[in-house]
């Protein structure tokens, strides 16, 4: 019978336009909305994902995500070295700048910009960036240079090619650009500044300890999970006084241990899932609402014929499964649409030059899929029902 | 999918195909209560095409939903093809009705977005059999009513008359033991009318093969062996008639 269920469904043009239709915009909506949110959420982890030299980030135990790194203390670092599992562990800063883009020029036009800094390992330039546009690394090494990222580049200067040379005043320092690199898009985006560790320090002011956290590389063969606890256990501290609780250890996460605690913090701590996640019902109910209403008519519309049916010998059982085929078979197509209309919007939207924050993994394929079950679900619920009561006498009935 | 035969129907059941015995029916309950059928008795012959007659609202499409096993009666007894109807409850009297029962309705009911043999093919298709072996067959009932030429066709493209022969076809593919037709020329001009009437009495009429035909359009009664007048619920009087009619 399921032939028949789509030839049904599908000889009413109209209805069965209409029904797809609403599916697809339902399944567009939820889709390209939570695209945009994890999209939006994956360039808060942007930094760490950037920095892809180290397995372990090792930082003050408070910490819950990149902007809130608070100094250690050189110790720290000779200790996170001594534990077992640890090949090497470097210095690394990461603070903010404030840019002065016209030096030497008329202090009225002054241009003012904020940036992230990162310093970086002196000697090995771990954390470095990991494409370079223009220059070399290695330039890193000249007296003030620093290496801009190319969005914070062409954010900076907007519709100016790409230069190395150009000067400009870092928090009353003079900093050179040697080179220009691939960064990811930032959710602030202020544009990143990558230089060696020692020059980092000097652009900000005095503290009593300066580094934001260090870079641990593991030895072959170890579990960075487990080396992350011994550095943990190891740097832990003893009670100030007797009676007092012991002073937790550095804390210590792998890459994809800091991704995940820097995204719960923004999920919790902002209100980007709630917004989106408005946006994403409003899809799920006007796609419930349209599927559901146009989906209910087509079946009133053809109640004669399956009361027709129902008297010819088909089992309610059968007929249920014609509603939920022609349900489905609406709900693949409008999902097919809808997450295909999706993804063409956000690669043309990012193709065309757009900072639009966008990001379809699997997983939002995987959730507007159930999503759309869930609607052509309710949608033939209630036609369902209609057609279940159905007395098979109403067809004798002019 | 196969289906289990129900109550295959020996010679001597089909002499009298249906048999009513005190057949009431009430709808509502309280002050609201309608009694549409008041102890209705009814013999309806295989072989020989019976006519319901009567004005509307007499009780006519009640007695014939309750004979095809649409409805259930207040009281009474109704035996289909020698097996009682109250034995059956629910998927087994939906096989039976299938397997053993035809259908003719006043709006044809044809769903709109097959074809002329798809159509007809329906009751085999819900009989389990695959869909090109039932397709077949449809254009082969289709033939025989005249429709060779357009088994291709989409219900909107046929006249009435034409769909209602789409309709007869689909009642008789699966060879019923029982045709029950409601108001088969109510939606047709006179000559259309006569022509599915016609048809019915050429095709539909066989021995074994009972034909209840409910109508109240009297210029179709010259077409029934037997002819039951109803009136308030109630079988008025029978008649019985020598059909001079030829095919």
């Amino acid at each position: 019978m399921s032939w028949i269920a789509i030839k049904m469904l599908t000889g009413d043009r109209a209805k069965y336009l209409g029904i797809v239709a609403g599916i697809a915009f339902a399944a567009l909506l939820i889709a390209q909305q939570a695209s945009i949110a994890i999209g939006l959420l994956m360039r808060t982890t942007s930094h760490i994902q950037d920095i892809a030299d180290a397995d372990i980030w090792v930082m003050d135990p408070n910490i819950q995500f990149i902007d809130e790194l608070k100094p250690l203390t050189e110790n720290d670092l000779y200790r996170v070295r001594g534990v077992p599992g640890v090949a090497w562990a470097v210095r690394f800063y990461k603070g903010q700048g404030r840019l002065k883009l016209d030096i030497g020029g008329d202090k009225k036009k002054a241009k003012y910009q904020q940036s992230v800094v990162f310093g970086i390992d002196d000697a090995a330039l771990v954390g470095a960036p990991r494409e370079i546009v223009l220059g070399k690394l290695a330039d890193l090494r000249r007296p003030d240079a620093v290496m801009i990222d190319e969005n914070g580049y062409r954010y900076v200067w907007p519709n100016e090619p790409l230069a190395l040379g150009r000067e400009l005043e870092m928090n009353d320092r003079r900093v050179v650009i040697v080179g220009i690199c691939k960064a990811s898009e930032t959710f602030n985006t202020f544009p990143i500044f990558y230089c060696q560790y020692h020059q980092a320090i000097r652009y900000v002011p005095q503290e009593r300890k300066v580094m934001s956290a260090m870079l641990v590389g593991v030895e072959p063969g170890e579990d960075a999970e487990e080396v992350c606890r011994r550095i943990q256990e190891q740097t832990a501290l003893r009670p100030a006084k007797p009676g007092d609780p012991a002073r937790p250890g550095l804390k210590a996460m792998t890459n994809q241990q800091f991704i995940d605690s820097t995204l719960m913090y923004f999920v919790r701590r902002t209100g980007i899932v709630v917004n989106f996640g408005i946006t994403v019902s409003l899809g799920f109910f006007v796609g419930c609402a349209v599927a559901g209403q146009t989906f209910y008519s087509f079946t009133l519309e053809n109640l004669r014929q399956f009361g027709s049916l129902k008297a010819m010998g088909l089992t309610n059982r059968r007929i249920v499964g014609m509603v939920l085929t022609q349900a489905l078979l609406a709900g693949f197509i409008g999902y097919g649409l809808g997450v295909g209309g999706a993804a063409l919007f956000g690669k043309a939207m990012t193709s065309s030059g757009s900072r639009l924050a966008f990001l379809m993994p699997w997983q939002v394929l995987a959730a507007t899929a159930a999503a759309i079950f869930v609607i052509v679900l309710v949608a033939s619920l209630v036609s369902v029902i209609k057609v279940l009561v159905l007395e098979p006498a109403v067809v004798f009935r002019g | 999918m196969t289906v289990q035969s129900i109550a295959p129907a020996t010679a001597a059941s089909l002499a009298r195909a249906v048999v009513c015995r005190g057949v009431t029916k009430d709808f509502g309950e309280g002050d609201t209560r309608v009694q549409a059928l008041r102890g209705v008795n009814l013999d309806v012959l295989g072989g020989e095409m019976t006519l319901l007659v009567g004005e509307s609202g007499c009780g006519k499409t009640t007695l014939i939903s309750i004979v095809a096993g649409l409805l259930d009666p207040t009281a009474g007894e109704v035996t289909v093809l020698g097996q009682s109807l109250r034995g059956l409850r629910g998927r087994r009297l939906v096989q039976f009705r299938g397997q053993h029962i035809g259908f003719v309705f006043q709006q044809y009911n044809l769903l709109p977005a097959l074809t002329a043999a798809e159509n007809a093919a329906v009751p085999l298709i819900i009989a389990g059999r695959k869909r090109a072996e039932a397709v077949a067959k449809a254009r082969t009932v289709l033939e025989a009513v005249g429709l060779a030429s357009k088994v291709n066709s989409l219900p909107s493209q046929l006249s009435g008359g034409q769909q209602q022969r789409v309709a007869i076809a689909r009642a008789l593919v699966h060879e019923p033991k029982l045709l029950v037709c409601d108001e088969p020329t109510a939606a047709l001009d006179a000559h259309s009318g006569q022509t599915v009437m016609q048809l019915l009495r050429r095709v539909a009429v066989q021995p074994g093969r009972a034909v209840i035909v409910v109508t109240h359009d009297n210029r179709v009664f010259g077409y029934g062996d037997r002819i039951v007048h109803m009136s308030d619920g109630a079988i008025e009087r029978v008649e019985e008639r020598t059909v001079a009619f030829s095919s």
